[in-house]
């Protein structure tokens, strides 16, 4: 065995690291370890930053503009943007979406939508889960209804993350409501949020931020060359980007990046006329988050040396990293915000007075990332993966 | 980067779990355990035949060359089968601090019986009512005559009963030295016992022990370091046991689930015990991670801490991981889970001394913050 990276892979860590150092904006990254969100005009500055080095695209097909990067250099260049603050791009275009392009769509697909996905001129978000379709999601009832050269959509689409910043979506609709199995009528569409009948409303979460949105369809017209793969196949292709791109899940470089920063915090504050971070109580709890995010960095990294041994992509039981990772970030956000004691009740200035734009920033963080064990298939789901696919149950 | 055991590594766990399925299974150990000694001279002889004993001792002195990562299938496959043989402290803690700190003749004298088999070696640091402190407080050698003279008590030396030589941590002036000590001279007495988790063991008491002058393993007073390192040595390797001991507690668990019909199903089909079994899953492979960390940083570490950090937190790990698994495997198995009829109360019971075994995960929470 040998735990470390080899010489090759440590120069990459070091160019991607240094890269970062020399273009990762510094107002981006300060609203990222500052826990404030990003604008639209963050994330498109931050994306033609990478697309001109041509990074934004890293795991694409070296034809479309990817790196030709393999699995450990991949993991690595999300380890460093975690640990430098630096954002990654909301994955709905570049990761996901264009997943399905490059597996399922047509070259006249490909060619109309990679390339402006690449260079950040359309930004992206997912129309997946519905109000009575979260978890469940095969009850999605979002109707499109074939009229000659087009569709007509029905529905409500809802935990749209960044829907607000949206040029297009795509969504999961019902093409054929009498299918036997609910999985069969379901089609996968890529729609101009532009287009009449499309209403984007905000769901202000309680940390007080707009992140995600209900995103309303109305006799939305969708030209028929947006349909992805077959008509009624939709499943499969949902199924298919269910399974894609589940190794950085663990999120192991932000992490360290919080570690480090809850133990500065740990060190300012006093507890008993020492600092918090020598407080038997307080330093057992966070070290027991130490020790199981250096468990999950491993644990990371066996994934990763067993895909580069097999050349096959993570079994169900990388499910795991998610858990873990989510549990982590929960765990640090927590610790966080009780780290700051009373001071984590000051949230917003009123009257011309003045809160601590940091340490205000330390509740929210925490009800904020609430959300990490429910999305992307809740920790409940991913348990019911590893049971069902790794254990046999 | 690379997290396989190498082809040699592997072969030769796989040719002991062979040897334990056909001469150590779950009834066969049972007889091990209800025989006189409580031990297996066969089984003894079997690991040392091959090369179990010899895999982490120096080539000069007879050995492979090897360390913890070498070790670390084969303590794997040990706690798999409940193994109550001391391996562990001859190998990994007795054995090895012969052959790091011993002179020339005391490694001529002790080491071929070592790797042979013949005769078994073990440590003795800990004190009553000391929990797990490594500087002896009771235990006192004095020179004298051109020798040392040795007065005190030990608890819990696992193997002492049947080792040939117990190596004994003890107070010098002001600092730590280890001595060599012939069971069987006068002023030695054993208490002998078996364990809650069936390995055979001793308190020890030393009133005025005569020891020569050659006695002495080491240096004179700066002991410590050794003793730390022979400790966080030894829990490295425990950490593999404990791995191998939840493996199998997973596994069985998992067939039980699958096979146990209550309400006209298996009750692997409900989904309260699916999320429990994957629970003990993940913590089981979280534990195997910082138990892979703890092996290499044992043969790698270039100053102590990095090695403490490492054994620490993989220890700290383990504890939780091992109290979580053995507990949530008896619950799984319900009531058939209590008996001495299953294998998995013994492997509850192994893996619960395990958590306690070389510091607990306080301890080690509090030694790990400790270097931060």
């Amino acid at each position: 065995m040998d735990l470390n990276y080899s010489p090759e892979e440590l120069a990459f860590r070091d160019e991607v690291r240094g890269w970062l150092a020399a273009n990762l904006p510094a107002d981006i990254r300060d609203k990222v370890t500052g826990y404030r969100h990003l604008g639209k005009d963050d994330h498109l500055r931050w994306h033609k930053i990478l697309a001109a080095k041509g990074w934004s695209v890293p795991h694409w097909p070296v034809e479309w503009g990817g790196t030709g990067w393999n699995i450990t250099q991949r993991y690595i260049y999300d380890e460093e943007f975690g640990l430098a603050g630096a954002p990654m791009l909301a994955p709905f275009g570049p990761s996901m979406c264009a997943s399905v392009l490059l597996r399922f769509g047509t070259d006249a697909q490909k060619q109309r939508f990679l390339p402006r996905i690449r260079e950040g001129d359309d930004f992206w978000v997912q129309g997946y889960s519905e109000p009575g379709a979260g978890s469940d999601l095969a009850a999605l009832k979002t109707r499109a209804e074939r009229r000659g050269d087009h569709y007509l959509v029905n529905g409500q689409k809802i935990w749209t993350t960044l829907g607000h910043y949206g040029d297009w979506i795509f969504c999961l609709v019902r093409t054929d409501s009498a299918a036997e199995k609910r999985q069969e009528g379901i089609s996968f569409l890529l729609i101009d949020m532009k287009t009449p009948g499309i209403t984007v409303r905000p769901l202000i979460l309680m940390d007080g931020g707009h992140e995600v949105n209900e995103v309303f369809f109305d006799e939305v017209k969708v030209p028929v060359e947006n349909l992805v793969y077959e008509e009624n196949k939709g499943w499969t292709v949902a199924k298919y980007l269910l399974g894609h791109e589940r190794m950085g899940s663990g999120a192991v470089g932000s992490s360290k990046r919080e570690l480090a920063a809850l133990k500065a915090l740990a060190r300012r504050e006093m507890r008993n006329g020492k600092p918090l971070l020598e407080d038997t109580r307080f330093r057992d709890r966070l070290t027991r988050v130490e020790v199981e995010l250096d468990a999950l960095e491993l644990t990371s990294m066996r994934f990763l040396d067993r895909m580069r041994r097999t050349g096959q992509p993570p079994g169900a039981d990388v499910s795991m990293l998610k858990i873990r990772g989510t549990e982590i970030q929960q765990a640090l956000t927590e610790l966080m915000m009780q780290a700051a004691g009373p001071q984590a009740q000051p949230f917003a200035a009123v009257d011309g007075g003045q809160v601590d734009p940091y340490v205000s920033r330390l509740s929210p963080r925490y009800f904020n990332y609430r959300k990490t064990s429910i999305y992307a298939g809740s920790n409940e789901i991913q348990r019911n993966i590893i049971a069902k696919m790794t254990l046999g149950l | 980067m690379n997290f396989e055991y190498s082809d040699e590594q592997q072969q030769l766990a796989d040719s002991l779990r062979k040897y334990l399925a056909q001469s150590y299974g779950f009834e066969q150990r049972k007889a091990i355990l209800q025989s006189a000694g409580g031990s297996s001279a066969q089984a003894w002889a079997a690991f040392a035949e091959m090369g179990l004993t010899a895999i982490a001792l120096p080539e000069v002195d007879g050995g492979f060359g090897g360390g913890a990562m070498e070790l670390m299938a084969v303590m794997e496959a040990c706690g798999e089968a409940l193994v109550v043989e001391p391996l562990l402290d001859h190998v990994g803690l007795a054995a090895r601090l012969v052959a790091r700190a011993g002179s020339d003749a005391q490694r001529a004298e002790l080491l071929p019986g070592a790797i042979d088999g013949s005769s078994v070696l073990t440590l003795a640091y800990l004190e009553p009512g000391q929990r797990y402190e490594l500087v002896p407080r009771s235990t006192t050698a004095r020179a004298e005559g051109g020798g040392w003279v040795l007065d005190g008590a030990k608890c819990v030396v696992v193997g002492a009963p049947l080792a040939a030589r117990l190596l004994v941590s003890a107070r010098t002036g002001d600092g730590v030295s280890l001595f060599v000590v012939d069971p069987r001279v006068a002023g030695v007495s054993l208490n002998p016992y078996r364990t809650v988790d069936g390995q055979r063991a001793a308190d020890l008491r030393f009133a005025g022990v005569r020891l020569g002058a050659d006695a002495l393993l080491g240096p004179a007073g700066a002991a410590l370091p050794l003793l730390d390192e022979a400790v966080d040595f030894a829990t490295a390797l425990l950490c593999a046991d404990a791995i191998g001991a939840m493996q199998f507690a997973n596994e069985t668990t998992l067939e039980y689930l699958k096979t146990r019909k209550q309400f006209g199903v298996p009750i692997a089909s409900f989904q309260v015990l699916q999320h429990r079994m994957v629970e003990m899953f993940i913590h089981t492979e979280q534990a195997r991670s910082m138990a892979i960390l703890a092996a290499s940083k044992v043969d790698t570490a270039t100053d102590a801490a990095e090695r403490q950090r490492a054994v620490s937190a993989a220890k700290l790990k383990i504890a939780d991981a091992a109290r979580l698994v053995s507990q949530e495997s008896v619950q799984l198995h319900g009531g058939m889970g209590m008996t001495e009829e299953l294998k998995i109360s013994h492997t509850f019971r192994r893996l619960t001394m395990i958590a306690q075994r070389f510091g607990d995960a306080d301890h080690h929470l509090e030694r790990y913050a400790a270097l931060d």
